[in-house]
């Protein structure tokens, strides 16, 4: 069995919210509380984009497992403006908020895997996996 | 929600106790500026010890609240950042090197003592 949960990002404290399911079920799967603190970060972050960017979108969570590896898999889905330009947003200091401009880059750096798709007009999806070490 | 700011003689403490949001960030950096203006505190320390998660947001908030203090006159001391937070600064690339920072309240009192002369 294999749950998906799951919470909409549309207000400020769906942020908070998220990053906490984020960290409960990082903690139910065994990971440690580093890995828990990179997970909540890295959930914060992609919840926030929603939040600023995309008003609307939804931050998922599941357990992955292979023949020697088990992981969290989170989807971050949002129907906002899209991404142009994906590599500039890769770029550490790049920011049009006027925030760090740490959030995407920081967070491939805080998973293991990450994968970004963005359409312009339609929207972008965020897939971010961690393992246990 | 609010974070409590104390005044101890020349001194203003600040435990951070809940879950950040945003807003509560904003907040309390509009309220720590206020109370050093109204209290002419001279040293200020944040502790940090129950806080699980900074993220880049928060970040910046505190890092800002350091300069802006410090433009007003007032040296703030972050103290007790858990390790599992500094490991998670780093590598959001967040590097925070223009802030003092201390091991826990104790010392960032200490540090604060040492470097505004008593």
């Amino acid at each position: 069995m294999n749950p998906r949960s799951c919470v909409n990002i549309h207000k400020e404290w769906d942020i908070v919210g998220a990053r906490q399911l984020g960290r409960e079920m990082a903690k139910e799967i065994g990971f440690g509380t580093v890995d828990q603190a990179r997970i909540a970060t890295a959930v914060s972050e992609l919840a926030r984009n929603i939040y600023l960017y995309a008003e609307n979108g939804q931050i998922c969570f599941e357990y992955i497992y292979t023949n020697s590896q088990k992981g969290i898999l989170m989807t971050a889905v949002d129907t906002g403006p899209g991404i142009k330009d994906i590599s500039s947003v890769m770029q550490d200091g790049y920011t049009t908020s006027g925030g760090l401009g740490a959030g995407l880059p920081g967070v491939k750096r805080l998973m293991d895997d990450f994968d970004i798709e963005s359409t312009v007009g339609e929207g972008t999806k965020i897939k971010a996996i961690k393992w246990i070490r | 929600m609010r974070i409590p700011i104390l005044k101890l003689h020349n001194y203003l403490l600040i435990s951070i106790q809940t879950e950040i949001d945003d807003q509560t960030a904003i907040k309390f950096q509009e309220d720590l500026l206020a109370k050093i203006h109204k209290t002419g505190a001279t040293g200020v320390v944040i502790d940090l010890t129950s806080v699980d998660i900074i993220d880049s947001f928060i970040a910046k908030v505190l890092g800002d609240v350091v300069s802006m203090s410090d433009l007003m006159g007032a040296r703030v001391v972050l103290t007790g950042i858990q390790p599992a937070v500094a490991m998670t600064l780093i590598d959001l690339g967040i590097h925070l090197q223009n802030v003092p920072t201390a091991l826990d309240l104790e010392q960032g009192l200490v540090k604060l003592h040492q470097e505004l002369g008593g």
